[in-house]
C-alpha cells in the first residue's frame, strides 16, 4: 500500500519548523506505524535527505519512548495503543496522515518528533517516591495490601510517561501523570507517610514547570495508551486539599 | 493556607468548585422563584415583597437581597478570576498548536466551558439592567415583576437572548457540577455514572425551569390579564 504522509520536519529547537509532504511505498497493513516510519527514513538516507527523527525503544508498548500526534491525536485512532503497538491497517491509504510532535510548552522540540520530555521526571523528582529502610529487603508479605487497594496502585502503576496526556490535553496540563504517580503510591501503606506532602510537592513542581491546569475535559484518559482512568486526578486534588489544610 | 491554594492550579480550582456551588445553590432558588409567576401576579409580586422583609428587623428592609447580592458577586469575581487565570495559564502552555485536532473524548458541555461562562456573565449584565435596574425593560417599574416580565417576554429578541444565555448556562452547570466534585476530590469510580447522570438532571431541570416563563410569555399562557 501506498500513503502519504504529512511529517512535521524542524532542525533544532530554535529553528523554524514546518509539515513536509511523504508518499511511502510498499507498506503493509501489519506495519506498525514506526515501521512504516522506518521504511520512509530508508528511502529518504538513501536519497541522501536526513531521516525524520522520533524517539523509540521496546516498540512493545511497555517503555513510553514513542508517542506522536497522529492526525491530531496522541498515539493514533486505537484506544489504548502505543505508537509502536499501532498498525498501518487501521490507516485509509486514500487520506493523508498528518504527524507532529506533542506540543506543550515545557515540552520543548528537540528535532522533528522528537520532544524533551524531562519535565516529567522533574515532577517525579519531586516526590514521585517512597522512604525505605535500608538493608536486607523486607519480607514481601511483611506488609499486607488488601487485592482492591493493590489493583488501584497497580492500574495507576501501568503509567509509562509517554506523555499523550499532556500532548492530548487542551490545557496543556500533565495532570492524568502526575495524578498516576499520587495514586500509585498513595494508596499502598509503603506510601503513606508522605502520602499528602507528595501530592503537594508533585502539584508544584508542575505548575513551576509551566504546565497547564486540569479541567477535566477527560481528553488524557481517551488517548492514554495505559488507560489510566480520570478518577485518579479527584485523588490528588483529595491529597492536595488535604496537604493545605493540615498546612503542608 | 489560603495563600498557598490560591498560587496553586488545584487550589485555584477548589476555589472556582465552592464559589461555583454557591452560585448554583442561587441559581436553583431563582428558577423556583421564577415558578411563582404561573401562580399570577400577586405570587410573584408579593414573593418580591417577602424577600425585602425577610429578617428586616435584623438586617433592614431590602436587607437581605443585599446580603445576597454581596455573597454573589464575590463568588463571581473570584469564580472569573480564577477561570482567567488558568485559562491564561492554558494558553501559555501549549504556544504552538496542533495542525489537526479532532475532538477525542467529545464532550461539548466541557469545551465550552470558557465561551460558555463569558456568554453568562454577559448575560448577568444584561439581566440585572432588565429586570432588577429596570433599565433596559420596556415596562421598568420596581416591585412589579409580573409587569416587567410579561412586558420582556412579548418580544421575541428578549425570549432568543434569554434562551441563548439558558442553554449557555445548562451545558455549563452539565460539566461544572460534575468537574466541581471531582475538583474537591469527591469523585470516585463508582460514583461516576451516578454523578454524571445527576449532573444532566440537575442541568436540564434548571434550563426548563427557568425557560418556562419566557415561552409561557411568549405564547400567551402568561398574561397581563
Amino acid at each position: 500500500m501506498r500513503y502519504t504522509l504529512r511529517v512535521w520536519r524542524q532542525s533544532g529547537p530554535s529553528s523554524r519548523g514546518q509539515l513536509v509532504e511523504y508518499t511511502v511505498d510498499d507498506i503493509s497493513a501489519d506495519m506498525s506505524f514506526l515501521e512504516m516510519l522506518d521504511v520512509l527514513n530508508e528511502r529518504l538516507l538513501l536519497e541522501g535527505e536526513s531521516p525524520v527523527a522520533f524517539d523509540h525503544d521496546c516498540r512493545e508498548g511497555i517503555c513510553g519512548a514513542c508517542g506522536v500526534m497522529i492526525d491530531g491525536v496522541a498515539h493514533g485512532p486505537e484506544r489504548a495503543t502505543t505508537t509502536c503497538q499501532l498498525h498501518m491497517r487501521h490507516f485509509d491509504p486514500a487520506k493523508p496522515i498528518v504527524v507532529e510532535p506533542w506540543r506543550a510548552a515545557p515540552f520543548p522540540v528537540v528535532r522533528d518528533l522528537v520532544v524533551d520530555r524531562s519535565a516529567l521526571d522533574r515532577v517525579i523528582e519531586a516526590g514521585g517516591y517512597i522512604s525505605a529502610p535500608t538493608g536486607a529487603a523486607p519480607d514481601a508479605h511483611a506488609v499486607p495490601v488488601p487485592k482492591p487497594v493493590a489493583d488501584t496502585a497497580f492500574e495507576a502503576a501501568a503509567c509509562i510517561g509517554c506523555g499523550a496526556c499532556v500532548a492530548a490535553c487542551p490545557n496543556g496540563s500533565s495532570m492524568l501523570f502526575t495524578a498516576a504517580k499520587v495514586t500509585h503510591l498513595g494508596v499502598l501503606p509503603q506510601g503513606q507517610p508522605e502520602r499528602h506532602a507528595r501530592a503537594a510537592d508533585m502539584l508544584r513542581a508542575q505548575d513551576d514547570l509551566g504546565f497547564g491546569g486540569c479541567t477535566l475535559t477527560g481528553e488524557c484518559t481517551a488517548v492514554c495508551p495505559k488507560g489510566i482512568p480520570l478518577e485518579t486526578i479527584s485523588r490528588l486534588n483529595h491529597d492536595v486539599l488535604a496537604a493545605a489544610m493540615m498546612g503542608q | 493556607m489560603a495563600g498557598r491554594l490560591w498560587a496553586s492550579t488545584v487550589g485555584k480550582k477548589a476555589v472556582m468548585a465552592v464559589t461555583g456551588g454557591v452560585l448554583l445553590l442561587y441559581v436553583v432558588a431563582h428558577m423556583a422563584g421564577n415558578l411563582k409567576v404561573f401562580a399570577g401576579r400577586e405570587s410573584i409580586d408579593g414573593y418580591g415583597v417577602f424577600l425585602r422583609e425577610f429578617l428586616a428587623p435584623v438586617l433592614g428592609y431590602g436587607g437581605l437581597v443585599w446580603v445576597i447580592r454581596a455573597v454573589l458577586s464575590l463568588s463571581v469575581i473570584l469564580h472569573m478570576t480564577a477561570a482567567v487565570q488558568l485559562a491564561r495559564r492554558a494558553k501559555r502552555a501549549r504556544p504552538v498548536s496542533y495542525a489537526t485536532r479532532p475532538k477525542v473524548n467529545g464532550s461539548y458541555a466541557a469545551r465550552t466551558m470558557r465561551w460558555g461562562g463569558v456568554i453568562v456573565a454577559l448575560f448577568v449584565v444584561y439581566h440585572v439592567l432588565d429586570l432588577t435596574a429596570g433599565v433596559l425593560n420596556p415596562h421598568g417599574v420596581e416591585g412589579e415583576i409580573h409587569a416587567n416580565v410579561v412586558a420582556d417576554f412579548q418580544h421575541w429578541y428578549v425570549v432568543l437572548a434569554y434562551t441563548v444565555a439558558v442553554v449557555a448556562l445548562g451545558f455549563h452547570l452539565r460539566h461544572g457540577i460534575w468537574s466541581a466534585l471531582r475538583s474537591l476530590g469527591l469523585g470516585s469510580a463508582r460514583r461516576a455514572a451516578a454523578v454524571k447522570t445527576a449532573a444532566l438532571v440537575v442541568s436540564v431541570a434548571i434550563t426548563v425551569g427557568f425557560l418556562s416563563v419566557p415561552y409561557a410569555v411568549l405564547f400567551g399562557l402568561v398574561s397581563d390579564q
